[in-house]
C-alpha cells in the first residue's frame, strides 16, 4: 500500500471515529459528547510500517481526552502490534479505528510500557478486540497496588464522562528480561529494565526500521516524572543510550527524535537534582525544606515543570538518603 | 515524514447536533449527571472525623488550638506516597507533660495513621515523618497530656494530581532490603546543650493492604511495621503503635534530651510478626 493511500487512510479513520463517536451513543454515551467535540488527532508516519500518535503536552484532562503521551504502530505482514493504548477508552478507540484504516491486519499485540493511567487506560479496547496485552513482569502487581487509586483520582480529574469504560485490565503476556514478537516479516523485541520511571518499564524495538519506543524511560519538553528509583534510571542511562537506534519515539515530546540525543535533556536534569538533593541530606535540611528548591535551575528547560518537580525531589530524596 | 492532522471540530454538523440534544434530553431524565464527587472537602473530611473520634477517644473533650501541640504539612501532597508532616510539642503549654500524640488522617482508608507514646524526661518536642495521603483530608495531631486531657491541632493537605499513588515505588528493592535501619544523629546547634536530634530509618515496604485488587476484589495483605521503640540504654524515647499510613521506608527524626552515654536502641515489629532490632553508640557521648 502507498504511503499516500496510507495516508488517505489514516485521516478518514479519525474522521469516521469522531463522526461514530458522536452519532453512536448506545456504545459510548455522552462521555464521548463531552469529550470528544474537541477530539484531535495528529498522527504521523515515522518509518517504513511504523505509526506514532503525538500525544499533548499537558495533564490529562477532558479536554484532551487523555492524549498526553505517545502511542506507536507497527505493522508486519500478518499482524500489528500496539505500543501503549492510550489515557481513555475514547482516545484508544480512535486509535483502533485509524489503524483499522491504515490495514486490514488484526491487531495482535498491545504492549503496555508501564503502570501510568495515560498509557493504560484504554486497554478495554484492545481486550475487547482479542488483542494480547503484554507488559513488564511487574507491571500486574503494580496495577493491583495502584489501579482503585488511579480509577479514583482520575474520576475526579478527568470527569465520569471521559472515565465511562476504563477499566484498570492487566497484561496477560509478561516480559522477564527479553521477548520478540513477531508480526510477519519484522520482529520486535520487548526488553523489561530494572525500576527506573517505574518499577515496570518495557521498551520496544523495532528491528525492521530501528525504531526505539522508549516509553517514558524518555521524556522531551515535558519534565520527567519519577515513580521508581532515580538511581536505577541513571544508572541504566548507558545500556538505554547504547540502543543501536536511528531513532526514538519518547513517551512524551516530539513523536520522534534522534538517538541518543534525545535523551541528553533528561539525564542533565537527573543529574542535577540528584546533585541538589545529596547537598540537602548532607547538610541535613529536612525533606520538606530540601523539596522547595532542589532541581530550580532545571526550571525554565521544561514543560510542567510546576506540577512534576517538587515531587520527583521528594521521591529523589526519600531514595538518596539511603546512599 | 508525513504530519496528518484532523480536528473533529469540522464535524459539527447539523445531525450530530440533534443527536446530542436527544442523548442529553435522555441523560437527564435518567438523572445519570454523573455520580457525585467523591472528593472529600474540608466539610466532609470533618464528617469523618466526627464518626470517628468517639471510637478512638471515647466522649472525652478535645481542646483545639491551644499550643500543646502544633502540626505541619504541605498544602498540596507533592506525592501521595511520600507527605512530609511535622508534629511540634510544647511542654511549657503542657506543665503535667505530654505522654503520647495520635496522627489521624481523615480521608485514608484507616484513618488512625500511628500512635506515639513519649518517654517520660525524653523532652521530644519535635517529631517528622513522613505518611501515604489517600485523598483530600486533613491531618490531626492529638496530644494526651499525664493528666489526660486531649490537645488537637489539624492542617488540611490536598492529594497529590495526577499519577502519584500511595504505593511502593520499587517493590523489589522494598523486600530485598527490609529491615536495614539506618540512624543520623544531628549534633546540637549549642554546645552545652543535652538535646540532640536523631533520624531513624527503616527499609520496609510499609504497604497499607487497603488498596483492592481491581480483578479479584481481594484486599491485598498489609505489611507494616506496627510497633516500634526507640530508646536509649533502655530509657524510652519514642515508640509508636499502628503504623499504617506511614511511608514506604519509615522514616522519623526528632530531638530528645540525651542521659549520660548510653548507646540507642531501636526495635520494629511488623505485621508479619517479624521483629528488626539494632543500636547505635551516642556520638555525643562525654558531653
Amino acid at each position: 500500500m502507498s504511503v499516500d493511500r496510507l495516508r488517505r487512510r489514516l485521516v478518514s479513520g479519525f474522521t469516521c471515529t469522531a463522526a461514530s463517536a458522536a452519532l453512536l451513543p448506545c456504545c459510548l454515551g455522552r462521555a464521548v459528547l463531552a469529550a470528544g467535540a474537541s477530539l484531535r488527532f495528529s498522527t504521523t508516519q515515522i518509518a517504513d510500517g511504523v505509526f506514532a500518535f503525538q500525544g499533548a503536552d499537558e495533564l490529562m484532562t477532558a479536554a484532551n481526552n487523555g492524549a498526553i503521551c505517545n502511542l506507536g504502530a507497527v505493522i508486519g505482514t500478518d499482524a500489528v502490534a500496539v505500543i501503549d493504548s492510550g489515557g481513555s477508552l475514547i482516545e484508544a478507540q480512535a486509535f483502533l479505528a485509524a489503524i483499522g484504516k491504515l490495514t486490514a491486519k488484526p491487531v495482535r499485540f498491545l504492549v503496555n510500557t508501564h503502570m501510568h493511567p495515560d498509557h493504560i487506560f484504554g486497554n478495554a479496547a484492545f481486550r475487547k478486540i482479542g488483542a494480547t496485552i503484554v507488559g513488564h513482569r511487574n507491571l500486574p502487581r503494580a496495577l493491583e497496588a495502584r489501579g482503585a487509586f488511579y480509577l479514583h483520582n482520575y474520576r475526579e480529574q478527568l470527569g465520569e464522562a471521559l472515565m465511562q469504560g476504563v477499566e484498570i485490565v492487566s497484561p496477560t503476556m509478561l516480559v522477564d528480561d527479553h521477548l520478540q514478537l513477531d508480526l510477519g516479516g519484522r520482529m520486535i523485541e520487548l526488553r523489561a529494565w530494572k525500576a527506573a520511571h517505574t518499577d515496570n518499564d518495557l521498551t520496544v524495538f523495532d528491528t525492521a526500521t530501528r525504531t526505539l519506543f522508549a516509553g517514558d524511560l524518555v521524556f522531551m519538553g515535558s519534565l520527567p516524572t519519577l515513580d521508581g528509583s532515580l538511581l536505577g534510571w541513571l544508572r541504566q542511562m548507558d545500556a538505554l543510550t547504547a540502543i543501536d537506534a536511528a531513532r526514538v519515539v519518547p513517551g512524551h515530546g516530539p513523536v520522534t527524535a534522534d538517538w541518543p540525543q534525545a535523551v541528553a535533556g533528561e539525564r542533565r536534569y537527573f543529574e542535577i537534582l540528584a546533585r541538589d538533593i545529596r547537598k540537602a541530606i548532607a547538610d541535613g535540611t529536612p525533606l520538606r525544606e530540601a523539596v522547595k528548591t532542589a532541581g530550580e535551575s532545571e526550571r525554565d528547560n521544561w514543560h510542567l515543570f510546576d506540577d512534576y518537580n517538587e515531587r520527583n525531589a521528594t521521591a529523589a530524596f526519600a531514595e538518596l538518603e539511603w546512599e | 515524514m508525513q504530519n496528518h492532522v484532523y480536528s473533529s471540530r469540522q464535524l459539527a454538523l447539523p445531525l450530530a447536533s440533534v443527536f446530542v440534544a436527544i442523548i442529553l434530553a435522555i441523560g437527564t431524565l435518567l438523572g445519570s449527571s454523573g455520580t457525585a464527587s467523591a472528593q472529600q472537602t474540608t466539610a466532609s473530611s470533618d464528617r469523618i472525623w466526627h464518626d470517628l473520634k468517639g471510637d478512638v477517644f471515647g466522649d472525652r473533650a478535645i481542646l483545639v488550638d491551644t499550643g500543646v501541640v502544633r502540626i505541619e504539612a504541605p498544602k498540596r501532597a507533592q506525592d501521595a506516597a511520600i507527605v512530609p508532616v511535622d508534629i511540634y510539642l510544647d511542654p511549657a503549654k503542657a506543665p503535667d507533660g505530654i505522654k503520647s500524640v495520635t496522627l489521624i488522617i481523615d480521608a485514608n482508608p484507616a484513618p488512625v495513621a500511628a500512635t506515639f507514646q513519649l518517654g517520660k524526661d525524653a523532652g521530644v518536642t519535635h517529631l517528622s515523618t513522613r505518611v501515604r495521603v489517600n485523598d483530600y483530608s486533613y491531618l490531626r495531631a492529638i496530644a494526651e497530656t499525664q493528666s489526660g486531657q486531649l490537645h488537637m491541632m489539624q492542617t488540611f493537605v490536598k492529594a497529590s494530581g495526577g499519577c502519584s499513588a500511595p504505593a511502593v515505588k520499587n517493590q523489589d528493592e522494598a523486600n530485598a532490603t527490609m529491615g536495614q535501619m539506618k540512624l543520623r544523629q544531628f549534633p546540637p546547634k549549642e554546645t552545652m546543650t543535652k538535646t540532640e536530634e536523631l533520624q531513624l530509618m527503616i527499609r520496609h515496604p510499609n504497604n497499607s493492604g487497603l488498596q483492592r485488587d481491581p480483578l479479584t476484589q481481594y484486599f491485598i495483605p498489609a505489611h507494616f511495621v506496627q510497633k516500634l521503640s526507640i530508646s536509649q540504654a533502655g530509657r524510652p524515647i519514642l515508640s509508636m503503635e499502628g503504623g499504617i499510613s506511614i511511608s514506604e521506608d519509615p522514616n522519623f527524626r526528632f530531638d530528645f534530651t540525651v542521659h549520660g552515654n548510653g548507646e540507642i536502641q531501636v526495635e520494629a515489629t511488623d505485621t508479619d510478626g517479624k521483629t528488626f532490632r539494632n543500636q547505635w553508640p551516642l556520638e555525643t557521648a562525654g558531653l
